[in-house]
């Protein structure tokens, strides 16, 4: 869907030229709006977001109703025509930054302000001792400013608070090829925010003493909540100053989001793991909900021939109304066998969660997690409906480590076999979940072999990209044989098809 | 065809009369809804005023509210049209006395006269002002949907015995969605999309001191903080707006002036529905240290 290019759009568009919107098309090519919103399609495209010709069409149709200076109005006028996903929304939304972050009456870039990108060359070498030129603020008055911002919440003060955080702190210079995160790191550092909190909350126990602790901690919320914004439009005003310096479509690349879906477990940021977390949670729901419909809707089971031959003696013995036996979809039994060590514990933590989710599809769950040692966990599962607190307690509190804490495949594979190896049968499935970084200890691959074969399935997923399998101290290939598949599960979107074939 | 609003603010102005407050973004949605002549597919957690918003741009615009309430098993018959088949019978049958010709009967009893309308249907045929709601699309199977897609799409319905009837005016059409599946893509390609989450604390606090009466500003602004603070931990059904009213609605009944920790642990389970969100809720909230810094 996505992956219709630009010109082909504009093919198709010449010859539907039934449809009202596209006669208006040719004569407004030369809208630099019209343009602008092109090129902010086809980066909408490039993240992944599905944006079809007759969508495309209707934002075209749309921006000619709302005005691009009122820019709020005017981002959910788009994002309601392009983006039907909510999933997608903080990819929409950086993409809509960076395409119209220079227009709106506020938001324009003006001679000042380039001024003091080139302004910041000298600076920064003299960074934090200096005065201040123009309408520069010091760093005391810059603190003081920020923490007034904070302290009354208001959006206006908190921005420009956040425009002088940046051109003080940031220290971006033209051209200069580094990404946003530097800048914001070296803002953000300067700003010490924890501290501010801290200061903050003190202000407010000091002023008003007798104050409880349910109090306090809705001020922190709320403070906290300030500064999450605070941080945020740190990020758009560089943002905006990269634009304008580095122009639009070299920005969008850098700048890119990946979908929810599409975030790599084993390199997520603090903020893509949240995002993730809250992803998690509609996606089981979509998923046992489309399990159970394929249970009901299935096909109906194989022919019974004793109930046809029955039925057929009304008929005089012609078999005219073949007769089914009920579905009867067998549910497997679930052993879930995790790699918990530091690189894919995120992995684990996923696919444990959503394994449980959904455990109502499967007849029986058992989980074990294992670095070097290995333990059952199935019992932080049962008798909790709060999956992530389970998978909280896996973390912190089950016996995983048995000689050093680096992860051997070998030895807890071992462990399984001795403890567990008995209660595998021919209705249970297996998986596996991990790299099979073996740290260059004994495979044991035999017990892989044993497993799969008194096992119904036995599927290993494996959160590496698979061009990196067999490399280094990754002996995945030593499994792989013995294995009736072998998977790459990188994302969610990996993941939720893999248990969909599952169940 | 003349448009409903005259802009952007004439929509947000007009539904904050009705006691809807809405952000710019809904406001502008529901306009260009308006002006483009689409359907807005309005998605959100439960009770953030989904359904609620389509009766108040009822409200505000002088419409007829048509609703079709979706559920699994929804067809044909239910949502768009049905034959009057008793009454086709009785036209048979008096007929067959007068002998008359078979053709004649046929094009008969397939009129106007033996067409029983269902929502859908009557959205379309009706000529005073209507806004439809589909409530809960998702709800119906993937293969129902399509019956939506036409007058979705083209505003009109075709019946195989009578032909295809266009709408007399183009009824403004709302579609809810609780997310609980992916819509197809052909629905939601037809439909401006609208996703209602939360709102801010700000105008919770202005939707509170609007719908409970009695309330004090000091209460609202209490209740609206608190909600959002719950609203922070990883909860499986955080409190909705209508609970944070109906919570707000006790609170005055029992004549609080100012929550505390007591009052909040004790009426809590107005606000959250499941044992363990309350446990967790209550536990988060008895500690001063923030979620994150």
């Amino acid at each position: 869907m996505g992956d219709g290019g630009q010109g082909s759009a504009v093919t198709v568009a010449d010859h539907a030229s039934g449809i009202g919107a596209v006669g208006s098309l040719p004569v407004a090519a030369g809208d630099p709006l019209l343009d602008l919103l092109n090129g902010f399609i086809a980066e909408l495209r490039a993240v992944g977001i599905p944006a079809s010709l007759t969508e495309n069409l209707d934002a075209m149709e749309a921006v000619k109703h709302i005005p691009v200076e009122d820019r709020d109005t005017f981002k959910y006028a788009l994002a309601a025509t392009l983006v039907k996903n909510q999933a997608h929304w903080k990819a929409f939304e950086t993409v809509f930054e960076v395409y119209f972050s220079l227009r709106g009456a506020q938001y324009e870039i003006t001679e000042d302000d380039l001024e003091d990108v080139t302004d910041a060359d000298g600076e920064i070498a003299a960074e934090g001792d200096r005065g201040g030129s123009g309408d520069m603020l010091s760093p005391e008055e810059l603190a003081e400013m920020l923490y007034r911002a904070l302290m009354r919440g208001d959006a206006e003060m908190i921005r420009a608070a956040a425009r002088q955080a940046v051109r003080r702190y940031a220290g971006m210079e033209p051209g200069r090829p580094v990404g946003g995160t530097y800048y914001l790191y070296r803002t953000l550092r300067n700003l010490d925010l924890e501290g501010v909190l801290e200061r903050l909350m003190d202000v407010d126990q000091e002023t008003e003493g007798d104050v409880d602790d349910f109090e306090l901690r809705l001020r922190r919320d709320t403070y906290e909540l300030r500064i999450a914004e605070l941080k945020r439009q740190i990020e758009a005003e560089i943002r905006r100053r990269l634009v304008a310096d580095r122009g639009v479509e070299a920005m969008a690349k850098t700048l890119r989001k990946p979908l929810p879906s599409d975030i790599d477990f084993m390199h997520a940021s603090r903020e893509e793991m949240a995002s993730l977390r809250k992803a998690i949670y509609p996606l089981t729901r979509k998923l046992a909900a489309r399990l159970v419909r394929k249970r009901r809707h299935g096909r109906s089971g194989p022919l019974d021939f004793r109930s046809t031959v029955r039925h057929s003696l009304s008929y005089g013995g012609v078999p005219v109304e073949p007769k089914f036996r009920h579905p009867r979809p067998h549910k497997p039994d679930i052993m879930v066998v995790a790699d918990v060590s530091g690189s894919v514990a995120a992995f684990a933590r996923f696919t444990l969660h959503l394994v449980y989710a959904i455990s109502s599809q499967f007849s029986k769950v058992r989980s074990f997690v294992f670095i070097d040692g290995l333990d059952e966990v199935t019992q932080y599962f049962e008798g909790t409906d709060d999956i992530a607190e389970a998978v909280h307690r896996v973390n912190t509190e089950a016996d995983v480590v048995w000689v050093d804490g680096h992860s051997d495949y070998g030895h807890a594979l071992g462990v399984f076999w001795d403890n567990y190896g008995n209660d595998v049968g021919p209705r249970t499935t297996v998986l596996i979940l991990g790299d099979a970084r073996n740290n260059y200890h004994a495979p044991e691959s035999w017990i892989v072999k044993a497993l799969q074969e008194k096992a119904r399935h036995l599927y290993w997923l494996n959160p590496e990209p698979r061009s990196y399998w067999d490399t280094g101290d990754s002996i995945v290939g030593e499994y792989a044989p013995h294995c009736d598949g072998v998977f790459e599960v990188r994302n969610l979107r990996q993941l939720e098809a893999f248990v969909d074939r599952l169940a | 065809m003349s448009h409903r609003f005259t802009d952007v603010d004439a929509v947000r102005e007009g539904l904050s009369k009705v006691d809807y407050l809405c952000d710019s973004g809904l406001a502008g949605v529901v306009y260009l809804a308006d002006r483009l002549d689409k359907p807005v597919l309005v998605e959100g957690p439960a009770g953030t005023g989904k359904t609620q918003l389509a009766k108040s741009v009822a409200e505000i615009t002088g419409s007829r509210l048509i609703r079709l309430q979706c559920y699994e098993g929804l067809d044909e018959a239910r949502a768009l049209y049905e034959w009057n088949y008793k009454k086709q019978l009785l036209r048979i049958q008096t007929e067959r006395e007068a002998d008359v010709e078979w053709d004649n009967i046929s094009t008969d009893i397939f009129s106007d006269e033996f067409l029983l309308t269902r929502p859908l249907l009557e959205a379309i045929r009706a000529t005073d002002p209507i806004v439809l709601l589909i409530d809960e699309v998702d709800r119906v199977e993937v293969e129902t949907e399509a019956l939506l897609l036409e007058i979705l799409s083209e505003y009109q319905v075709s019946i195989p015995e009578l032909g295809t009837m266009e709408a007399v005016q183009v009824p403004l059409v709302f579609l809810t969605s609780n997310n609980t599946r992916e819509l197809s893509e052909a629905l939601k390609r037809r439909c401006l999309y609208l996703h209602i989450d939360y709102p801010s604390m700000e105008r919770e606090k202005e939707i509170v001191l609007a719908k409970v009466p009695d309330i004090t500003e000091n209460l609202a602004d209490q209740v609206a903080r608190v909600v959002r603070s719950i609203r922070r931990l990883e909860l499986k059904k955080p409190p909705s707006v209508s609970e944070t009213l109906d919570w707000a609605r006790t609170l005055v009944l029992l004549g609080v002036q100012h929550v505390d920790a007591d009052v909040a642990a004790e009426t809590i389970n107005i606000l959250l529905k499941y044992q363990s969100d309350i446990t967790r809720a209550g536990k988060e909230l008895a500690t001063v240290e923030g979620l994150d810094a």
